[in-house]
């Protein structure tokens, strides 16, 4: 089922926790919500499921308005973030509880019932622990368990709440991998929400980052990690490295580095600009190969396995940022710490104040460098 | 929230529902103490609260509270010291023992000690070459008291001694401190709303306790009567209005402790709340 | 680390000193007084005892107290649930008030109760005379132990459902819905099975209460033999008599049940913890 939440609004006593937010969910897709804590997207998530009501917008399933419709009407199966498992009740009581409270005209017999159960126990690995109570079984375990048991209401889309949060990193690899196939075998529309960046880049087809009850970009993994819509979106994204300069005549000027912009309308001025760049982007040499190349002096070495971390400092501008490079590069060059060498900037992004709304806040435009 | 709770007229009628029950078995029968003292007029009133035999009940009562209370809050110390920073063998049949004074019935726990120093007691040929009395007398009272309200500050704060663990104990004993220092400067201070919490509800048992004490007592006027025994005595004689009157003061302690109680709870609670 | 302090852990001091004060003040005061009940049982003959406990007089008061105190218990584990549910869950003017009164019956001297309760529910009382209309009789009568042990279990069963409707994971009510269970089934298959293990702990502990309770029943009841005549007024009455084997024998055997309620109670309780491991 495609999900569209149009223009919702929803606050609590003493703060708005959605503005305004609209987003499209194509049927059967894998789409995560991403976001800090606070951001509004277990709020989000809540509004979809119709655990909370919006005070303003619409929610809208294959195009069909659902905003007004009882949590159980919706057809949706939540997974919730400590998976409010029904602690009384055995694991097959608790898949079946859907099932069971439904009315005489639309439950399934008892053996139906114990039928479906017992398949849904397959999918997720657990045949055999039918009758254990959920005291009795591990965290990832349970977690499957409240799967199974949103599952089994045979509901048009899935939400998920931090699934994998409350999980340690190996169980939490393995339940990814589980749920991306799960999701290609059934073809659901499934939505989770995350804080982690690196999860929702693994899973989801699409990717919804979320910041203080706003929608800030949406796009496939790639597109949010290549083409960041906002300074938030860049950093939030993994490390990042910020260079505080001016553009003038589209000229961004960072310390000695200068950049070409192809930004027209910011002639006849002068504003101030910050540089945004992925620390895996920072070339280093040796010696200066062109004007691009400022000095840095290497402050610390973390090696970290496979990648090398250098904290370098700027030498024109005294600026601090790191560099990540990979540890054959690092065996090539043979750095020592205190030592000075070139760094090109690469990839660059530039966000620059916005002239026209002279608003508190600084709003920012992209600006893509060109070399 | 609007599916998660009840519609509005459930709500309402739940509370009604449960404010009449309290109203009924509750509120009632505290107004009911306040308007049969004064049935009869203010000066019966101050008359029965003057009254020598009621000044007799009330230091006898004092008395009793004064020693069966600082017992039981000095055991109650002793042992969640013992039961909640140590780990040992039958903790669990030792707090169920804690426990029994709970479970015995008041009559009962004042025929245990009729049993052992009454007349036909155990041990009361001794007690008479040693013309000591125990029942019908004050010793007696006391005895039973004390066991009643035996497990109230024990109870209360074991699962504080416990869940606060005994990592700022073994760190103040690491650092040199003595035991009793430790205790004084560090668990004290960390139980003391648990421990005044139970030492308050030890002492409107101990002032309150009727059974046991009237098994114990012998009803002797102006001698063995605490007050709910005066209470009692005077109600039997039909002096109704003297009977609530002096039922009043122990319903204004009743009323005193749940106050005390409840400052406790808020102030514990908030402490809770801080980071 | 388990070898170093033979079986007591910990670098503590003190664990002879209070452990020691407990053992001596607990035998002392309540171990020994309570072994020369059966001792004293067990001086009877068999035959005696049986006689004892086989009286007619001695079975009513058994009877009685029985049924008084597990209606008693039944109206406080409905009750109770109620007004735990309302404290717990909904806003309203008073709520500290009555949320602190709830303790009176722990506070308040019985016999005050007693006496009070008696003065309400007699035919010429507040409630008596209404009752009276009615052709009901509730002082002096089976009715009037029930309305005293209700008085005196209250707080039992609120006090430990409260906890743990106030722990309550809101979630589990929130999962149920959007498995499409309707508010009267998510309370009767989610919340209540959850709350029975409070709700027995407090129906037992009420129920233990109200067996031995003397001082808020003896004014209400009229103490009729076989009629309104409770347990511990009984051992009481048999005491006065100086029927010291007779009040021992009845005496024995409450404080068997006692023991075997207080089994009861901590079985509950360890449910309770289990239930609360699981998350």
């Amino acid at each position: 089922m495609s999900i569209e939440v149009v223009n919702i609004t929803k606050s609590y006593k003493n703060f708005t926790a959605l503005h305004n937010v609209s987003l499209q969910i194509p049927e059967g897709e894998l789409v995560a919500l991403l976001g800090p804590s606070g951001s509004g997207k277990t709020t989000l998530l809540r509004l979809i499921a119709g655990l909370e009501q919006p005070e303003e917008g619409a929610i809208l399933f294959h195009g069909e308005d659902n905003t007004n419709r009882d949590v159980r009407e919706r057809q949706g199966g939540v997974v919730f973030q400590h998976y409010a498992l029904f602690r009384h009740m055995t694991i097959f009581d608790n898949i079946a509880f859907g099932l069971a409270v439904r009315n005489r005209k639309t439950r399934p017999t008892k053996q139906e019932i114990k039928e479906r159960v017992h398949s849904l126990l397959r999918l997720v690995q657990l045949d055999g622990l039918a009758h254990r109570y959920p005291s009795q079984l591990s965290g990832g375990q349970r977690q499957r368990v409240a799967l199974a048991r949103a599952l089994a209401v045979e509901p048009k889309f899935l939400l998920l709440d931090e699934p994998f949060g409350a999980l340690d990193t190996k169980v939490r690899q393995e339940l990814r991998r589980w749920l991306r196939h799960l999701h290609e075998k059934l073809g659901l529309t499934i939505l989770f929400v995350t804080h982690d960046q690196e999860e929702a880049m693994e899973l989801a087809d699409q990717v919804v980052v979320m910041n203080e009850g706003r929608v800030e970009q949406v796009g496939s993994p790639e597109e949010i990690y290549n083409h960041p819509a906002n300074p938030f979106v860049y950093s939030f994204l993994g490390r990042v490295n910020l260079f505080r300069g001016r553009v003038r005549d589209g000229k961004v000027r960072l310390g000695e580095a200068e950049f070409d912009t192809e930004w027209e309308n910011l002639r006849g001025g002068e504003w101030p600009a910050v540089g945004y760049m992925r620390p895996h982007d920072v070339e280093i040499a040796l010696a200066a190969q062109d004007s691009k190349f400022v000095q840095a002096q290497i402050q610390h070495i973390s090696l970290l396995g496979p990648i090398i971390r250098l904290d370098l400092k700027r030498l024109d501008t005294g600026e601090l940022f790191e560099a990540e490079l990979t540890r054959q590069r690092f065996c090539e060059l043979d750095l020592q710490e205190k030592s000075t060498v070139f760094v090109k900037l690469n990839n660059l992004a530039f966000y620059v104040e916005d002239a026209e709304e002279k608003v508190p806040l600084p709003t920012f435009i992209p600006i893509q460098a060109s070399f | 929230m609007k599916h998660m709770t009840e519609s509005a007229w459930i709500r309402w009628l739940l509370i009604c529902l449960a404010l009449f029950f309290l109203g009924l078995f509750l509120i009632l029968p505290l107004v009911a103490v306040f308007m049969e003292a004064f049935k009869q007029g203010s000066e019966m009133f101050v008359a029965a609260i003057l009254d020598e035999e009621t000044f007799a009940a009330v230091k006898l009562t004092l008395l009793v509270a004064l020693v069966s209370v600082p017992l039981n809050v000095t055991f109650g110390v002793a042992a969640a010291w013992a039961i909640a920073k140590f780990t040992f063998r039958g903790k669990n049949i030792l707090l169920t023992l804690i426990d029994l004074p709970f479970a015995v019935s008041p009559v009962i726990a004042g025929l245990i000690f009729v049993l052992l120093f009454g007349s036909q007691g155990v041990a009361y040929p001794w007690l008479e070459a040693h013309d000591i009395k125990i029942i019908f007398a004050v010793p007696g009272i006391i005895l039973a008291t004390t066991f009643v309200t035996f497990p109230f500050v024990a109870r209360e704060l074991i699962p504080i001694m416990e869940a606060q663990g005994k990592d700022e104990e073994e760190a103040a004993v690491s650092l040199g401190a003595s035991g009793w220092k430790t205790f004084f400067r560090v668990t004290l201070p960390n139980v003391k709303w648990g421990l005044l919490y139970g030492g308050i509800l030890c002492n409107a048992r101990a002032m309150g306790e009727f059974g046991a004490v009237s098994v114990v007592s012998g009803h002797i006027r102006g001698m063995t009567n605490t007050l709910p025994l005066h209470v009692e005595i005077l109600y039997n004689e039909y002096q109704f209005a003297a009977a609530f009157s002096v039922a009043t003061l122990l319903a204004a302690l009743a009323l005193v402790t749940l106050i005390l109680k409840s400052i406790i709870e808020w102030k514990t609670q908030r402490k809770e709340e801080l980071p | 680390m388990k070898r170093k302090t033979s079986r007591i852990s910990g670098f503590l001091p003190g664990f002879g000193l209070t452990m020691g004060y407990t053992i001596i003040y607990l035998s002392l005061l309540v171990l020994i007084p309570l072994s020369v009940l059966f001792l004293k049982a067990s001086t009877m003959s068999w035959e005696a005892f049986i006689g004892t406990i086989l009286d007619e007089r001695v079975l009513s008061s058994i009877r009685v107290s029985v049924v008084t105190s597990f209606f008693a218990a039944c109206m406080n584990a409905v009750f109770g649930v109620l007004v735990a549910w309302v404290l717990a869950r909904y806003q309203f003017v008073g709520k500290r008030f009555i949320d602190g009164i709830v303790d009176l019956p722990f506070a308040l001297p019985t016999a005050v109760g007693g006496i009070a309760l008696t003065s309400i529910y007699a035919e010429n009382g507040w409630i008596g005379q209404f009752a009276a209309e009615w052709g009901i009789k509730i002082a002096y009568t089976p009715l009037g132990i029930w309305v005293a042990l209700t008085f005196i279990g209250l707080p039992f069963v609120v006090r430990t459902v409260q906890p743990v409707l106030q722990d309550w994971d809101l979630q589990m009510e929130e999962a149920a819905a959007t498995l499409g269970a309707t508010r009267w089934n998510t309370f009767f298959r989610v919340i209540l099975p959850h709350l029975m293990p409070a709700v027995l702990t407090g129906f037992a502990l009420a129920f233990a209460r109200a067996l031995g309770e003397y001082g808020s029943v003896v004014f209400i009841s009229g103490n009729m033999p076989h009629k309104t005549e409770i347990v511990p007024l009984l051992i009481m009455t048999k005491l006065e008599q100086f029927d010291y084997t007779g009040a021992t024998a009845i005496a024995t055997v409450m404080l068997v049940a006692s023991f075997v309620m207080l089994l009861i109670i901590n079985y509950l309780q360890w449910r309770i913890n289990k239930f609360d491991a699981a998350r």
